[in-house]
């Protein structure tokens, strides 16, 4: 199952944001879309889960342009989990699992065999059978985050789109969502395509970067290749020293200054 | 582990229907003329007392039929509501069901001063579903409806159509007046023929509903979830708020505006039963049902023969409950 943009164009209203893409996003790998707030990133992850009509061009799913699919079709291609996913309150964490398996039920067909597997199935995957009855909003933050995930695998989709999955997450709780992730990459064959903050994380844990800044693709590749100074200088306005993470080789930055008459100032800023 | 609180909360339904049946009985006895349940099933049971079986046939069955039909598609259309609003305090009104129906209906004594007598609830329904038709079309903006969007749009369009409703009845003539108590919210003189203006759309409506409650769950999520859930959100939003719409102008057909019962009934029943719509609106039908027939009861059998009308209980009732409402989901959010 491919995803990718072809000549791909976004914006609302009279804004554009993203303009004219092309962007592959490669099977079976962890994909981490960088750079600055307001740079588009979140507006492509949306277009991607056919959240956002595009402008001009496509999102193509294995070929097919996206926006001509049924949602329902979509729905049992990729997963998304949006920023500040809600749910209604006293909703528990199976009940809100199990809407994960919408997409596969008609209007008046029950629960199958399948459904209640894919349900359990998902809540194993991510630690939250033991929270199963437990409404969602008592939960702490790492926790409800995980289950939010469970949602997305019991759509049992090969694709998982993640906005800002770590965000408001304290750092143990950020490397649970982020080794949930990998470990659902290596051992499921999820293509994980995510909106990360923290480039080190990024570096650490994605296969490919996608740097994007003013609506364009900056740079994409294979972390090493993709985080240097020049690219921290111009996408992010920061110098930084770079180190080698020791366990993985992949580069660890330390940003010791603003790098100040840099994009950041110059990119225009329409409301 | 699972299963036990899901059980005990799908046991409430049987037991408020017990409880509905037994307050029916209980109503049915209450009044001008008193009666024990043991006299009322037997008046129920064989024509012995002539008048005691008329009183309960023609003056007290239907009337308690209405109130408990009517009061159960207040509490689904406010269930609804509050769903795709995601807002708690949501109730009809908010997409100008009751100002909708309550102008409608000067206009209709206006207009048709020589209509028959159904042409007061049915010109009420119609300006219920005009209404929401305009807070609708007036809410959607670039081919979406935000809910947060419609709750403000539904306020103003309430705000200034019974401004509008108000200014014309200030120029009327008392005999108007007089005619639009049965948009005060009663129960009082409901026979059998406003039963069956009622209940073939109750019929039709009900059993719809039930089974969109998976999509309805789905609605009280967050957009984003939603649409990635594959559900095509737009036309599901308008499906549920029109069925939400249609509901309460059925119930105003029956007993006119009664107020709060479609706030009350469907948050009481989420606090018992959680969000899940499968279980939500039964419940929440139940509690409107029992909600509207005590408020009758209670106002029958207070200081008979007198009657204080439902709606005004229903309002005493539901205005504290509102308040205790905005106490509590200021402190939670």
């Amino acid at each position: 199952m491919s995803l990718q943009t072809r000549q791909l164009s976004l914006g609302y209203d009279e804004r554009r944001v993203i303009e004219a893409l092309n962007l592959t996003l490669p099977a079976g790998q962890i994909t981490a879309l960088i750079g600055p707030n307001g740079c588009g990133k979140s507006t492509l992850l949306r277009a991607l889960a056919r959240l956002l009509k595009p402008k001009e061009g496509a999102v193509l799913l294995d070929g097919k342009a996206i926006h001509t699919l049924s949602t329902k079709a979509v729905a049992r291609e990729l997963a998304l989990l949006p920023q500040m996913p809600q749910a209604p309150e006293g909703l528990t964490v199976e009940a809100l699992v199990w809407f994960g398996r919408y997409p596969y039920q008609s209007l008046l067909g029950g629960r199958s065999e399948h459904d209640r597997k894919a349900v359990d199935w998902a809540l194993d995957q991510t630690g939250m059978r033991v929270f199963a009855s437990r409404p969602l909003e008592t939960l702490s933050g790492g926790q409800r985050q995980r289950a939010w995930i469970a949602v997305a695998l019991a759509q049992e989709t090969p694709i998982l789109l993640l906005d800002e999955p770590t965000t408001y997450l304290d750092l143990s709780h950020q490397l649970e969502v982020l080794q949930l992730l990998q470990r659902l990459n290596r051992e499921e064959g999820k293509t994980v395509v995510m909106v990360l903050h923290d480039l080190n994380q990024a570096a650490r844990y994605a296969h490919h970067l996608v740097a994007v800044n003013g609506g364009r693709v900056v740079a994409e590749g294979a972390p090493a290749a993709v985080l240097n100074e020049r690219i921290l200088r111009e996408v992010f306005g920061l110098k930084a020293h770079f180190l080698r993470d020791p366990e993985t080789g992949t580069p660890h930055c330390i940003p010791y200054a603003l790098a100040r008459k840099e994009p950041l100032e110059l990119m225009e800023e329409k409301p | 582990m699972l299963s036990r609180p899901t059980s005990s909360k799908s046991t409430l339904v049987p037991l408020l229907a017990l409880a509905l049946l037994g307050l029916g009985v209980l109503a049915l006895g209450t009044g001008a003329v008193r009666m024990g349940p043991l006299e009322v099933l037997q008046a129920l049971g064989g024509p012995r007392d002539e008048t005691h079986a008329r009183i309960l046939y023609e003056l007290r069955l239907p009337r308690i039929l209405v109130g408990a039909v009517c009061g159960a598609l207040f509490a689904a259309s406010g269930a609804i509501l509050q769903g795709v609003v995601r807002n708690p305090l949501a109730s009809p009104d908010l997409v100008g069901v009751a100002a909708g129906a309550g102008l409608a209906a000067v206009f209709t004594l206006i207009l048709l001063p020589r209509a028959p007598a159904w042409a007061l609830p049915v010109g009420a329904f119609g300006g219920a579903l005009l209404a929401f038709g305009l807070v609708y079309t007036l809410a959607r903006k670039a081919g979406e409806v935000l809910p947060i969007r419609l709750a403000l749009i539904g306020v103003a369009v309430e705000a200034s159509m019974d401004g509008l409703r108000r200014l014309i009845l200030v120029r009327a003539d008392d005999s108007i007046a007089q005619a639009l108590i049965f948009l005060s919210g009663t129960v009082y003189g409901a026979d059998w023929e406003r039963l069956w203006r009622v209940l073939p759309f109750a019929a039709g409506l009900i059993p719809l509903v039930l089974l969109l409650h998976r999509r309805l769950d789905v609605l009280s999520f967050g957009d984003e979830t939603a649409k990635s859930l594959g559900m095509r959100l737009e036309p599901a939003r308008l499906v549920a708020l029109a069925l939400g719409t249609a509901l309460a102008a059925v119930a105003v057909m029956g007993v006119g505006i009664l107020g709060f019962v479609g706030l009350i009934a469907p948050h009481a029943a989420r606090l018992l039963v959680g969000p899940g719509f499968r279980l939500l609106l039964p419940t929440a039908m139940l509690l409107g049902a029992l909600l509207v027939v005590g408020a009758d009861t209670l106002g029958r059998g207070l200081v008979p023969p007198l009657e204080i009308p439902a709606g005004l209980l229903t309002t005493l009732l539901g205005a504290p409950y509102f308040l205790y409402l905005m106490r509590k989901v200021g402190r939670v959010r």
